[in-house]
């Protein structure tokens, strides 16, 4: 095997270990691993490793003084519901108890992304990226053919993605696939660049430019007739620029 | 006498060994865990009418909160250098008795390894491996993506076959 198409596979060995892995991913991993010593080995440590923390790191319990005082405060603590019920209703006050955890910063669901894809989750192309670097989820269509990937874009998509080959030019188009990214559906155009891939998503719409650094990867933002661009890989930049701009025609 | 709290006692109250746990981790020491722990049930009692679905992430996700809002004050009074808690922090080498006592030298090799890792990478690890959580809890907790959890743990667990241990 060679190193090249060892590329994730250190993450589906963790997540198999985890326990998060699909079944697809899992079958990939398993014909790789039947012929591919380094990762086999990889697995292995990584297994013993967490047999070894189960077994032997300890995890704390809280001590009995703790508790009594943790208890204590649960008792001195006046019944919330009794302290405003007097005031609001039942439902405003649990609505009111929800405002207050959220303003507190404690409510669980911040972190997803909730808007439209924008500038500020930029994250979220990132994590589609490396998700969709591990075996079997880069593309749905698999193609050199932009007359093959554009047509199968239609009538999954409530619009039409600009599909361009950049054969010629040093990025062949490699593929598509439909991603889901901030509660919205959008087109993702696999190219490549030597080694590296490029994930080019695409959704209508428009926006500022812009240019970021996440995780090592490269993002670049742009938005041309309608369409939202989002160019993620980790080619470098320069390289990604020039890219930017045999898509958008300009020098 | 009617418990004040009952939705508290029945869906948070369970998780207390697992906050303190990761306090304990997170801290690297019982005292400051016990601190934490405590501020930390005063603001899930507070607040946790507002709680949807499962209690262990929201508390744990508390106690994460607590613990760097505490180490931020610290940091910003120069109690703490800037790059961590210190390797002279480590639970074991500061001789906490009951531990010491209960745990073979294996286990405090590993104990060191754990607790000698980046706060940032530590955290996934305990929340993964201890407290058994799922990626997409220790997202909620942590407050970053998935894909930084995976990098995250995967960065962790080389670290530490890398540790002699």
């Amino acid at each position: 095997m060679t190193r090249e198409s060892c590329e994730g596979m250190d993450l589906l060995i963790q997540a198999e270990l985890d326990g998060e892995l699909g079944a697809a991913e899992a079958a990939a991993l398993t014909v790789h691993l039947a012929g591919c010593e380094t990762c086999q080995a990889l697995r292995q440590s990584l297994g013993s490793l967490s047999a070894r923390l189960r077994a032997d790191a300890p995890r704390y319990a809280a001590p009995p003084h703790l508790r009594r005082a943790v208890l204590a405060d649960v008792a001195s603590q006046p019944s919330w519901r009794g302290r405003v019920a007097t005031r609001w209703s039942k439902r405003d006050a649990g609505w009111f108890g929800a405002g207050a955890a959220l303003a507190a910063g404690l409510s669980l669901l911040a972190w997803l992304p909730l808007h439209s894809p924008d500038q500020s989750n930029t994250d979220a192309f990132v994590s589609a990226h490396i998700r969709a670097l591990q075996p079997g989820h880069l593309f749905d269509v698999a193609s050199t053919d932009r007359h093959t990937v554009k047509p199968w874009f239609d009538g999954r998509l409530d619009f039409a993605p600009p599909v361009r080959d950049l054969a010629a030019q040093g990025y062949p188009l490699t593929g598509g696939r439909l991603d889901y990214i901030a509660g919205r559906a959008v087109a993702a155009l696999v190219y490549r660049r030597d080694k590296h891939l490029i994930d080019l998503f695409v959704w209508p719409g428009s926006g500022a430019a812009s240019f970021h650094v996440v995780q090592g990867y490269n993002i670049f933002a742009w938005s041309q007739g309608g369409m939202n661009f989002r160019a993620v890989s980790d080619l470098e930049a320069g390289q990604m620029d020039r890219f930017k701009h045999l898509l958008t025609g300009k020098t | 006498m009617p418990k004040r709290h009952p939705e508290f006692e029945r869906l948070v109250l369970p998780h207390l060994d697992a906050a303190y746990n990761v306090a304990r981790w997170l801290a690297g020491d019982p005292t400051a865990a016990d601190d934490i722990v405590q501020e930390a049930m005063l603001r899930a009692l507070r607040y946790h009418q507002g709680l949807r679905g499962d209690a262990k992430p929201w508390l744990l996700r508390i106690v994460r909160n607590v613990f760097y809002a505490r180490l931020d004050a610290r940091r910003r009074a120069g109690e703490v250098p800037l790059d961590g808690i210190g390797l002279d922090r480590l639970p074991g080498a500061t001789g906490t008795p009951e531990t010491d006592l209960d745990q073979s030298q294996r286990s405090q090799a590993l104990d060191r390894a754990i607790a000698g890792l980046p706060e940032e990478l530590r955290e996934c690890l305990v929340l993964r491996e201890l407290e058994e959580m799922t990626y997409k809890e220790i997202a909620e907790i942590v407050e970053v993506p998935i894909g930084t959890v995976m990098s995250r743990l995967f960065r962790a667990r080389q670290l530490m076959t890398g540790a002699a241990l």
